[in-house]
């Protein structure tokens, strides 16, 4: 497959995200006090998600874009605005959304299996054993079941928070920087390790990032972000199908039309 | 010397009973040298211990202090983890109760022994009341702190997994917190230990803090004083062991890596 010709109109993304909408925020505004002083930190965020998409949050350190994650997920009210799912108001997180925070999210005092089977109390107990037996082979993490987190690397704990989460079969994902703290080669298998349980489960994806590349990697479309307050400066739809070659003209015209975007030259 | 990790089994028991059998030389020729007519030797304090066993004091009188400890110990316990996880996930609550806190925790336990002899009479209960005061503020203290210092990362995650607030303490507050609490707890332990000996002296007519003062005043037998502090000691360290046993439980010990 020649790269230069890949285009959006001859080879329509692998996995057509389905046009319903799924999340609306609608003039989102946030302003925290600090010190007595009001801090703007989001302000009149509009954004619309579709049912199956892959979004990123990408916008320089500090902007707000994980202060919007929180409101999404319903852990933050915002002062002003609201966010609708499925036509529905949050009012608080939900179990049919989950949130994704670093391998830090882990609960040490619980074994792989624990972890995993955490979200599924309401389960009986068969169909528990189950979940987390399909859980732990989706993320690869077979032989480990009754393993402690703290004996396991940054990439296995991360996957862990992964399968947690997807083990309540939630229908959105919420993702704040999980692959932050991990080393640069880690990074590059959890991203390609995310699209295949992306594409295997189907599920709507928020991801904050301020890593350029690893946005322009995953996303249906990365929404760039300025720094605080935040606003939405750009959507990028990047319409290349995965797996991406990145190394293809069109994936890195699409890529430095974000660097572009966010006003940073090409060399370093 | 042989690196650490590296010795080999004999070596590890090998050394400290070395110093051990020093020690005791040591003690046995000082005692012989100094001609002393009061301290006891080894032996002198070996064959006390054997007179005890023989009148059957020291199994009475190590099971008495152990079981003032438990009594005032898990009383604290149970009522310390309890009022420690509530105050720790309040904060309003805990600045109303705090400073009243502060202020009794440095009181040493031996200051309220005139008091704990009105409330309770010279006997068992005022025994244990003491034991109960000397460890129930460390272990709430450190419940408090504990539960303070839970990551709110892990109550989020478990608030968005639709966990009831009772269920979150059980589930997620309680095991995040409690590698702090089993060191509340361990250190209360040694305070309690350290308690039930004084206590003894005073309210009751038995255990090994009534070991140490009956001896002395009945005949000044400084043999059955040596062998009653040795008695305190050893049991001391037998109920410290419990507590390693009990930080090397892998639902813990993750709180303690640094040893790990």
């Amino acid at each position: 497959m020649g790269p230069t010709q890949i285009s959006f109109k001859e080879h329509p993304p692998a996995f057509q995200t389905s046009r319903k909408a799924k999340l609306r925020a609608e003039g989102i505004n946030m302003v925290f006090t600090r010190d007595g002083a009001a801090v703007p930190v989001l302000e009149n965020i509009n954004l619309e998600i579709r049912e199956g998409e892959f979004v990123c949050l990408l916008g320089p350190s500090g902007c707000g874009k994980s202060t919007l994650l929180n409101i999404i997920a319903g852990f933050l009210a915002p002062t002003q605005g609201q966010v609708r799912i499925d036509g529905e108001l949050v009012q608080g997180p939900d179990s049919r959304r989950i949130f994704v925070f670093q391998e830090r999210g882990v609960f040490p005092w619980l074994t792989v299996e624990g972890n995993i089977g955490f979200g599924l109390f309401r389960l009986p107990r068969s169909e528990r054993e189950q979940r987390i037996a399909r859980y732990v082979r989706l993320v690869g993490l077979q032989g480990f079941e009754r393993t402690y987190p703290h004996e396991l690397s940054g990439g296995m704990k991360q996957r862990l928070e992964v399968a947690r989460a997807l083990a309540v079969n939630p229908d959105m994902l919420f993702l704040d920087e999980p692959f932050g703290a991990l080393d640069s080669i880690t990074r590059l298998t959890m991203r390609r390790e995310l699209l295949r349980i992306w594409e295997a489960e189907r599920k709507t994806v928020v991801f904050v990032t301020h890593d350029i590349d690893e946005a322009a990697q995953l996303a249906d479309r990365v929404v760039v972000m300025t720094a605080r307050p935040a606003r939405i400066r750009r959507i990028v739809e990047i319409d290349i199908p995965h797996p991406r070659d990145i190394s293809s003209p069109r994936y890195l015209k699409l890529r430095d039309s974000i660097f572009e975007e966010i006003g940073l030259a090409h060399n370093v | 010397m042989t690196p650490l990790g590296h010795s080999m089994k004999w070596e590890k028991a090998f050394w400290p009973l070395a110093a051990a059998c020093l020690f005791l030389a040591l003690w046995a020729g000082s005692v012989k040298w100094s001609r002393t007519e009061v301290f006891p030797s080894p032996f002198d304090v070996a064959k006390g211990m054997v007179e005890l066993a023989g009148k059957g004091l020291l199994v009475d009188y190590v099971g008495d202090s152990l079981r003032r400890v438990a009594a005032g110990y898990l009383t604290a316990a149970a009522l310390g983890i309890p009022a420690g996880l509530f105050l720790g996930s309040r904060p309003a609550a805990m600045a109303v109760i705090n400073p009243a806190i502060q202020i009794l925790r440095p009181i040493s336990p031996i200051a309220w022994i005139p008091l704990a002899i009105v409330w309770f009479g010279v006997g068992d209960l005022a025994a244990m009341f003491l034991i109960f005061l000397a460890s129930f503020f460390q272990i709430l203290v450190s419940a408090m702190n504990a539960v303070r210092n839970v990551p709110s990362m892990y109550r989020l995650a478990a608030r968005n997994f639709g966990l009831s607030p009772l269920k979150l303490i059980a589930r997620v507050v309680l095991p995040a917190a409690l590698p702090q609490i089993v060191i509340g707890l361990r250190i209360a332990l040694g305070v309690a230990w350290l308690v039930v000996v004084a206590a003894e002296m005073i309210a009751v007519d038995s255990g090994l803090g009534y070991l140490v003062i009956d001896s002395r005043n009945s005949g000044k037998r400084y043999d059955l004083v040596v062998a009653a502090m040795l008695l305190i000691g050893l049991t001391g360290l037998a109920l410290d062991s419990i507590f390693r046993r009990v930080e090397k439980l892998k639902s813990v010990q993750w709180g303690f890596q640094n040893d790990a």
